[in-house]
């Protein structure tokens, strides 16, 4: 090891993204600077539209920067995919119903090369970190939204990644089954020791997980706030009880008041035509 | 294997008392047997013309599985290519919906000019034609139907495209691909008794039935009829089968296991 410790998972620097929609050009990515460090679980929270899921796929290589350099593991984000350094979870579990649940996790091993035997150990292996054993040989579709949400996580984790990209993995489920797997994912969280990049449009979601909260602003996507989440770990049920939790939940709402900004008609057509209303930059 | 009869029994007694009341009305009404011929004057020439219809029937089978291998590998074929290159789908996706919506029996003559009345090639032919079609556009489709969260997925694990062909885009294909060749089942059968009302060899059930009927001897027409018909369920039972031995994964089969 030639890096310390310390050196950042995910090293994001000076990216901008314009989108291109029938000939005119949107900046949805304004100047972002962020470095993750190893072990970090971040939440990007933001207004729909912020481009939180644009720079979670920009750090999985999915889409391109217009400007700017993202580094992975050290290494130029492209890279970092070719060498499958990172497990990604949809907001759709992205399931085959052809394969089986056991199937289904040893995908990235069979992409990867990885023997059967092998394949078949480390499935099971994460089969059982997620709570699935029961359901191996199930088909997804006998499976509920939330079981198939943690086989997509178990999938994601198989390849053992460095980093865990999730795109509103339980912005699907309903409130009792989300907290459920927040509690689970957390406790997957300590067990791997994986970075978690999360990103959500739910507040209590963003501050129960995280140990940063990044907060975003619309059109163009900037950040406006990072907030560190300081409540004590291990989190569980009772977490959601403590006054600190309340006080970050607030401090965070307040942050993405604060990144929109003033809704004026004139605020509105400046952001319309991409132009800076507030910055209000405080990292 | 109790419930099974049990789950069957209505559809079988209404075939039985189809039979019966046919058999009752034909007497009774005292039907013409050129126009309607009882069940058992059919069965009785089932029995009669037995030799005669096993070889016509063999022959007609022939052409009709000649046909359907022909026009399977020409379609999935050009699917594979077509689905490969969104060109090459833009130019020719539109003629094949085009020419799958014409009655393609129609070029029935022009096929025994080519290739020959009397050869089961022509026969062939127009079976490959009304095949073709269906597995082509229906292969395309399904090769294609891999949604967007599902190749993002295989581009997040840098998959190679023959990777993402094997393990997602065949997979996605196969429902699109068994429902195509289930209608081409039926179809060339259809295409090859069809084909043979307009020329062929005599030892086919086309001819027997055209040649039968014109001598008005119509319980031999009826039972070269059954024969063709018993064909037709046949394969397409078997392809029912493979399905579910290939895909018992798909939405179809999930009440049943």
């Amino acid at each position: 090891m030639t890096r310390s410790d310390s050196a950042p998972v995910v090293d994001i620097r000076g990216i901008y993204k314009e989108f291109e929609v029938d000939g005119s050009r949107t900046l949805a990515l304004d100047g972002i600077d962020l470095a993750i460090s190893p072990g970090e679980f971040v939440s990007l929270i933001g207004p729909s539209g912020c481009g939180k899921s644009t720079l979670l796929r920009l750090i999985g290589d999915l889409t391109g920067p217009t400007r700017g350099s993202i580094e992975v593991n050290g290494k130029p984000a492209r890279q970092a995919r070719s060498d499958r350094d990172y497990g990604m979870v949809f907001q759709a579990p992205v399931l085959f119903d052809w394969r089986t649940i056991e199937a289904n996790v040893q995908l990235p091993l069979e992409i990867v090369g990885v023997g059967t035997d092998e394949r078949r150990r480390r499935a099971s292996e994460m089969i059982d970190l997620v709570e699935l054993s029961e359901f191996g040989r199930h088909h997804p579709w006998q499976l509920s939204g939330g079981m198939q949400q943690r086989a997509a996580i178990a999938r994601a984790l198989v390849i053992q990644p460095k980093l865990l990209l999730m795109d509103e993995p339980f912005g699907a489920l309903d409130e009792m089954t989300r907290e459920r797997m927040n509690s689970e994912l957390l406790r997957i969280w300590e067990r791997t020791g994986t970075t978690v990049v999360f990103v959500t449009h739910s507040i209590p979601e963003a501050v129960f997980l995280s140990s940063r909260v990044v907060v975003m602003s619309a059109r163009p996507g900037r950040l406006t706030h990072v907030i560190g989440i300081d409540l004590p770990r291990p989190r569980d049920e009772s977490t959601r009880e403590l006054d600190r939790y309340y006080e970050l939940v607030t401090e965070v709402r307040e942050a993405l008041k604060a990144g929109r900004g003033p809704v004026t008609e004139e605020s509105e057509m400046a952001a319309e035509f991409g132009a800076r209303v507030s910055p209000e930059h405080t990292p | 294997m109790m419930r099974r009869l049990g789950y069957y029994a209505p559809a079988i007694a209404v075939f039985v008392g189809g039979l019966v009341a046919w058999e009752l009305l034909v007497r009774g009404l005292e039907i013409e047997r050129f126009l309607l011929p009882p069940p058992s004057d059919i069965a009785g020439a089932l029995v009669g013309e037995w030799p005669v219809l096993v070889e016509a029937g063999t022959n007609t089978l022939i052409e009709a599985l000649g046909g359907f291998a022909i026009g399977l590998v020409a379609g999935l074929v050009v699917a594979f290519a077509t689905a490969r290159f969104a060109l090459a789908r833009g130019a020719l996706m539109p003629f094949a919906i085009a020419a799958n919506a014409i009655p393609i029996i129609a070029f029935a003559p022009i096929m025994n000019n080519w290739f020959g009345v009397t050869s089961p090639v022509s026969k062939m032919m127009i079976v490959a034609m009304l095949v073709f079609f269906p597995v082509m556009i229906n292969t395309v489709r399904g090769l294609t139907s891999a949604s967007p969260a599902t190749l993002e997925l295989m581009r997040s694990y840098a998959a190679s495209e023959i990777t993402v062909l094997r393990k997602v885009r065949i997979p996605a294909a196969l429902p699109y691909f068994f429902t195509a060749i289930r209608v081409g089942a039926t179809l060339s059968l259809i295409g090859a008794v069809v084909g043979e009302y307009f020329g062929g060899s005599s030892r086919a059930l086309g001819r027997f039935i055209v040649e039968n009927a014109s001598f008005l001897r119509f319980a031999e027409a009826w039972a070269a009829i059954i024969i063709a018909a018993s064909l037709g369920i046949g394969f397409y039972l078997i392809i029912i089968g493979l399905e579910r031995v290939v895909m018992p994964w798909h939405e179809s089969m999930r009440e049943r296991t």
